[in-house]
């Protein structure tokens, strides 16, 4: 939709962002009905079969329902072990290249000259229409220049600033939660945390942090780019009310610095003092853009992980025992939990030219799928790779971040709140046992989990 | 046997023995220097292993590679002088050398 993308950047000065947003909705229903363009796959759930019955071109692992049915693991060792360079020509998203080990992955990551992470990096596109731009998918030396204006609101130094925050922030969730009675992790910590955390960088109102929540959630949930369960009107309605509310917020912060008075350390502010951005409201679609990715970036990756270690941890009891015995192990368990979990589970790019790959040759203009998913689980790399082991050496060497210039911006920040968490989770709790199999996400690209029902034990005084 | 000194953000200083032919990242890492995270093992796919070479010194590293500056270019603490210290394989040549190191990997 390359064409109401520029018809927007356009009129951009001229008509809020949001208005035009809505004008392109109703153009998208319009043309949906009567050119019936662009079909959005429908996915309805059925049993996913035993990896062994089929043949090997047959596996498509870009099904929504392979992590919620928990299959995954087994899909990827196939593929790893009998055809790590796999080629699946029919799948729902189009045709497209699965990478499933570690060093082909990094490979790839690495070779952005013959890998273009434009122009989006789900293995579907975009919603029609809404072709939003982010340096996430785009290539040097545009990105570059995007992702160093943004970078400093995550920058380590910054995060120094904010820890007493999110400390505080993380240990007010945890003291509310109830004691020795089922609650589902995921709503009462997981969102909560990352809601609150999301509302600290945008300093977006604090008392509407939740629709943040649901805004990432939309814009991560598209079926035609992950197979997701969101509809076309609810991503124009969300995109609308994003592009409304963070350009009220972003003109408060403009007078704000035309008044002269002290800026703070959050997005936008820093988007203001940047001379490449500050007019980036007048270019909507990066706007937009930058303001999803870190949305999303910030919110499914944190939560899932929040909820994954909790996972883990009840999987694995002894290394809960580890952990309780030897609390400075948290650090690595962070980064061991960040890869057991892989929150996002690859990253998509396109063939810029025919390249050989472990025996195949992918050519120009093919989708190529990174699985950081299955490479964080290869066994050529990584030993016990299935295992969950909170004092792994290299623990910090996984994919789950990406390698690369795209590698993951917000890296530290996640770091640090998890860390936070479990130091906190540490303090308190005796014990969180999960009493229910735990719910995933219907989605090719967030490894996540809907639902998971614990109960806590306090800490006998 | 030579060595090489880390010098941390804040000044601390960390006088290591040089084993010829490992790379800078990886006499760091075996000598618990801190501030080196080197979350890609060595790949030049990470930038987490930033050091600042002393200007005096440059000659004998050499400078940052291409491949080197595509993850440098991201850092805020990039100098002229930086480097990927996984991409330095030491020698006895490098003995009294100096390298600082920025305040954060990222």
């Amino acid at each position: 939709m390359k064409f109401i993308s520029s018809v927007i950047e356009k009129s951009a000065a001229l008509i809020p962002i949001h208005l035009q947003i809505k004008g392109a909705h109703l153009f998208q229903k319009t043309k949906k009905s009567l050119l019936k363009s662009s079909p959005v796959p429908d996915f309805i759930e059925s049993p996913i079969p035993e990896v062994s019955t089929l043949a090997i071109a047959d596996i498509d692992v870009s099904n929504p329902f392979l992590f919620r049915q928990n299959r995954w693991q087994s899909y990827f060792k196939r593929l790893r072990d009998e055809c790590p360079v796999h080629y699946q020509k029919n799948s729902p998203f189009g045709p497209f290249w699965s990478i499933t080990r570690y060093q082909d992955i990094m490979f790839v990551d690495k070779h952005h000259d013959l890998f273009s992470a434009e122009p989006i990096i789900s293995i579907g596109g975009q919603p029609d229409g809404l072709a939003i731009e982010t340096f996430i998918a785009m290539d040097p030396p545009k990105h570059d220049a995007q992702r160093l204006a943004v970078q400093g609101v995550v920058a380590p130094k910054n995060l120094k600033e904010m820890e007493g925050l999110i400390r505080s922030r993380a240990a007010d969730v945890l003291d509310s939660l109830p004691i020795d009675e089922p609650f589902d992790w995921v709503e009462k910590v997981s969102i909560e945390l990352t809601s609150r955390m999301l509302a600290t960088l945008f300093d977006f109102p604090y008392e509407q942090r939740h629709k943040l929540a649901y805004w990432s959630d939309v814009a991560a949930s598209s079926p035609e780019a992950t197979g997701g369960t969101g509809s076309m009107n609810e991503a124009f309605t969300v995109a609308a009310e994003v592009a409304k509310q963070f350009s009220q917020l972003w003109r408060a912060k403009e007078a704000k610095k035309a008044a002269g008075e002290e800026m703070g350390f959050d997005l936008i502010s820093m988007l203001l003092a940047n001379e490449s951005t500050q007019d980036m409201i007048n270019r909507p679609m990066e706007f937009l853009g930058n303001i999803v990715l870190l949305l999303v970036g910030g919110n499914d990756t944190t939560r899932n992980s929040m909820t994954g270690g909790v996972h883990a941890l009840n999987q694995f009891p002894d290394e809960f025992i580890k952990l309780k015995n030897d609390p400075s192990l948290i650090p690595n368990m962070v980064s061991e939990i960040i890869r057991w979990q892989t929150p996002l589970a690859y990253m998509r790019r396109v063939a810029k030219q025919d390249v050989e790959l472990n025996g195949q040759t992918i050519k120009k203009g093919d989708k190529v799928v990174m699985w950081y998913v299955s490479g964080n689980r290869d066994e050529r790399e990584i030993d016990q790779a299935d295992q969950f082991i909170i004092d792994r050496k290299n623990a910090r060497k996984h994919l789950s971040f990406g390698f690369g210039v795209h590698r993951c911006m917000g890296n530290r920040l996640a770091e640090m709140q998890l860390r936070i968490l479990w130091e906190e989770i540490i303090k308190r709790f005796d014990n969180i046992e999960v009493v229910d199999d735990p719910k995933y996400v219907q989605s090719n690209f967030v490894k996540g989990y809907t639902n998971m029902m614990v109960k806590i034990t306090a800490k006998s005084a | 046997m030579g060595s090489i000194t880390f010098i941390e953000h804040y000044g601390t200083q960390h006088a290591v023995d040089i084993e010829e032919g490992k790379s800078l990242m990886q006499i760091a890492m075996d000598n618990g220097v801190p501030g080196v995270d080197a979350d890609c093992g060595g790949a030049c796919a990470c930038g987490t292993c930033h050091v600042i070479v002393d200007t005096n010194w440059i000659n004998i590293t050499g400078s940052a590679t291409e491949e080197e500056n595509q993850m440098l270019d991201l850092s805020p603490e990039k100098a002229d002088s930086s480097r990927l210290s996984c991409q330095i394989s030491t020698s006895e040549a490098m003995d009294g050398m100096v390298v600082r190191l920025p305040e954060f990997q990222m």
